[in-house]
């Protein structure tokens, strides 16, 4: 057996996790500065990668490693049953039988909607094992940045980057620069890891970490579960960055370990050891350093059709004058597009429907943690509540623990894994000025379908909202059940 | 993919910041298997009421702008989904470069993989370009890549950066994938080496 390999630095300077994990992925430097990086996972699913597998059939080429890329149908398939033997929509049908042909004729890792393993990609890597800090990571996706959570360096690519991650193993990149957000101290109660997320990207705009590679630190961030750790890097994309990460710590080598495709025995230990140089070396330089205080973030929602259109649940609707630059003309047309009357209280907003699920929310803390508020209660009438969990593995354990009993109860649609209403390829939608209470990661104008309004926020929030049928303080409920 | 020099035309002005690529090209159109024949649903659910029919105020729906090759946009132009889609609606209807002060990172590379020049100056650039473009067919943008400058109508030049490997592809119209394969043997002894240092990856 060989040594694992260092991660001493190869220069004296101090470096920082980023730079750890680019330096040992380099196959080739050109003399411009431009990388080939070598790609530890790649994730596929039947949205952007047909014209890839396409581009491969056209020019006689292979898949370079089959047994690292893994492929599953999450972003078009129903979240209700029969979905196995047949698809209604038909462009949803082709796109995944693509996939299911694609999958088998390159010989990729494929979990088909028929195995229970199934689920949404981001989430299905880290559950199956597939996910491993110190990794490279990519799939055509942008929330890939969910996997650097474990300390891997994960991000979206386009289709032609699939194309080409699949013919070679590696991607033609530049480096990012570095940048540290560091949540110091203690949440309070009622805030979660979306909150922090979504305070970040309050704070520095959705293009504030555009150049850049965040890595997310401070007491409040490794206070977090490995989940709440995946939540807070999933939406590092909604803040611009090329990805976010969370150095590996004991939590995450205990969440990896026994999991299906994690190593064992001998291959364990070395890479534990390997795995503990992955962090920051003091002294190392960040490029852009963001700090907020813990007991500062409230649980939040967001108001506009921008993930940066962030506030306290107790501010009220901003007017466009409130802001500067093209920001005002954005600001009016979502206040028109949200249906909102500026000065508002948020708390005052009615909500129509309330999903809980994505690869944002959709692990079984999230429904642990939206189940906890809504048991023993009703949805407001009038209320249409879907919970999609984000694996079938995870809606397994949500049946055995009870809590899908609990969602149905209070009137929720207990539904099959996938990515649903989030994007809404699938059935799974809004209609035009229905308005939701999510728990997903986009508000874009009909992101969740055409005309529908999206409010983001936690997921004991959005069972808050689902309760009152209105966007609801989750401290206001918690010193109802106290 | 299609070489990129020089082109001259008339520009789009969209000045809205964060335009995402749930905008550009909305998600029901996402479920081809081809790169072709999105421009009819370019900026869709902008362009077009919820029955089809064109929304007049729409910038390129206007006479003026229905032939553009250029967008001039707000901040951060593509931001979101990592579609490659957007930059495939962009190019089926004739877009081939947009200037804005800043794009998202996926979004600026997928554009270099399919043709298309996504420019980054500074606002009062961005602001001169803007009311050019306002001038529809009045007014034509020159977009010289090899020179690596933007002409207004009025003559005004500004010079942009751009990666000199993505300027050459583009250029030259070439496939990375190609060039790739071309350092095979630094793949393979990477694969090697690596196996042996990280045997679990």
């Amino acid at each position: 057996m060989p040594e694992p390999k260092s991660t001493a630095p190869k220069s004296a300077a101090p470096r920082t996790l980023y730079d750890k994990i680019w330096d040992d992925h380099v196959v080739h430097t050109s003399e411009d500065g431009t990388c080939l990086l070598y790609i530890d996972r790649h994730l596929v699913h039947e949205v952007t990668s047909p014209q890839a597998f396409e581009g491969l059939r056209m020019t006689g080429r292979k898949v370079r490693a089959p047994e690292k890329t893994i492929a599953v149908p999450d972003h078009n398939v129903p979240t209700t049953e029969g979905r196995e033997t047949h698809i209604d929509n038909e462009e949803s049908r082709i796109q995944v039988n693509a996939l299911d042909r694609n999958a088998r004729e390159f010989g990729v890792v494929y979990y088909p909607v028929t195995d229970i393993r199934q689920g949404i990609v981001h989430i299905v890597g880290p559950e199956q094992g597939w996910t491993l800090p110190g990794m490279t990571v990519v799939c055509g996706d942008s929330h890939t940045a969910t996997h650097g959570a474990f300390g891997a360096l994960a991000h979206g690519i386009g289709t032609s980057e699939v194309e080409h991650v699949l013919a070679t193993q590696t991607l033609i990149q530049k480096k990012s620069k570095n940048m540290k957000v560091e949540i110091t101290g203690k949440l309070l109660p009622g805030v979660t890891a979306k909150d922090i997320t979504l305070a970040v990207i309050g704070k520095t705009g959705t293009a504030g970490g555009t150049g850049y590679v965040i890595e997310y630190c401070g007491e409040a961030i490794r206070d977090l579960s490995m989940e709440g750790r995946m939540t807070v890097c999933n939406m590092a994309i909604e803040g611009g960055a090329r990805a976010g990460l969370i150095a590996p710590d004991e939590k995450t080598f205990a969440y990896c370990m026994g999991r299906p495709h994690a190593p064992k025995g001998a291959k364990w230990e070395a890479a534990v050891t390997y795995w503990k140089g992955l962090f920051t070396d003091e002294g190392a330089h960040f490029d852009k350093v963001i700090t907020i205080k813990g007991e500062d973030i409230a649980p939040v929602v967001t108001w506009g059709t921008s993930p940066e259109d962030v506030l306290p649940i107790t501010a009220t609707v901003p007017f466009a004058a409130d802001f500067q630059g093209g920001k005002i003309e954005a600001a009016q047309r979502s206040i028109d597009y949200m249906g909102l009357t500026p000065g508002m209280k948020l708390t005052d907003v009615k909500v129509d429907a309330v999903f809980i699920g994505s690869c944002t929310n959709g692990r079984i803390e999230d429904l642990r943690a939206a189940a906890g508020i809504l048991k023993g209660r009703k949805m407001a009438p009038g209320v249409r509540g879907m919970v999609v969990p984000g694996s079938g593995l995870v809606r397994l354990q949500a049946e055995e623990e009870g809590l899908a009993q609990i969602f149905m109860d209070a009137g929720f649609e207990w539904r099959l894994a996938g990515c649903s209403m989030c994007l809404g390829m699938n059935p799974d939608q809004l209609a035009p000025g229905e308005r939701c209470a999510a728990t997903s990661n986009r508000n874009f104008e009909g992101r969740m379908g055409r005309g529908g309004r999206t409010h983001l926020m936690s997921p004991i929030m959005a069972a808050a909202a689902a309760i009152t049928g209105h966007l609801t303080d989750i401290r206001d409920i918690m010193a109802e059940t106290a | 993919m299609d070489k990129f020099t020089t082109i001259t035309g008339i520009a789009a002005p969209m000045p809205l910041v964060n335009i995402d690529t749930d905008m550009i090209i909305p998600k029901q159109f996402l479920k081809t298997i081809k790169r072709s024949g999105l421009g009819v649903n370019l900026f869709d659910e902008m362009r077009y009421t919820q029955d089809g029919k064109e929304i007049p105020d729409f910038v390129l729906n206007q006479p003026a702008y229905r032939e553009s090759q250029i967008i001039v946009a707000g901040d951060n132009f593509g931001c979101g989904s990592s579609r490659e889609h957007a930059p495939w609606a962009l190019l089926d209807f004739g877009i081939r470069s947009v200037i804005s002060t800043s794009f998202a990172d996926i979004f600026y590379n997928n554009c270099f993989k399919n043709g298309i020049l996504p420019i980054i100056l500074p606002q009062d650039a961005v602001d001169h370009l803007m009311d050019d473009a306002k001038k529809g067919a009045n007014a034509r943008i020159t977009v010289d890549l090899e020179n690596q400058t933007v002409t207004a109508s009025d003559g005004t030049s500004f010079a942009f950066e751009v990666d000199a490997f993505k300027k050459h592809c583009l250029i030259n119209g070439l496939d990375d994938i190609g060039l790739t394969m071309e350092k095979v043997s630094a793949i393979d002894s990477f694969e090697k080496q690596n196996a042996a240092a990280r045997p679990w990856a």
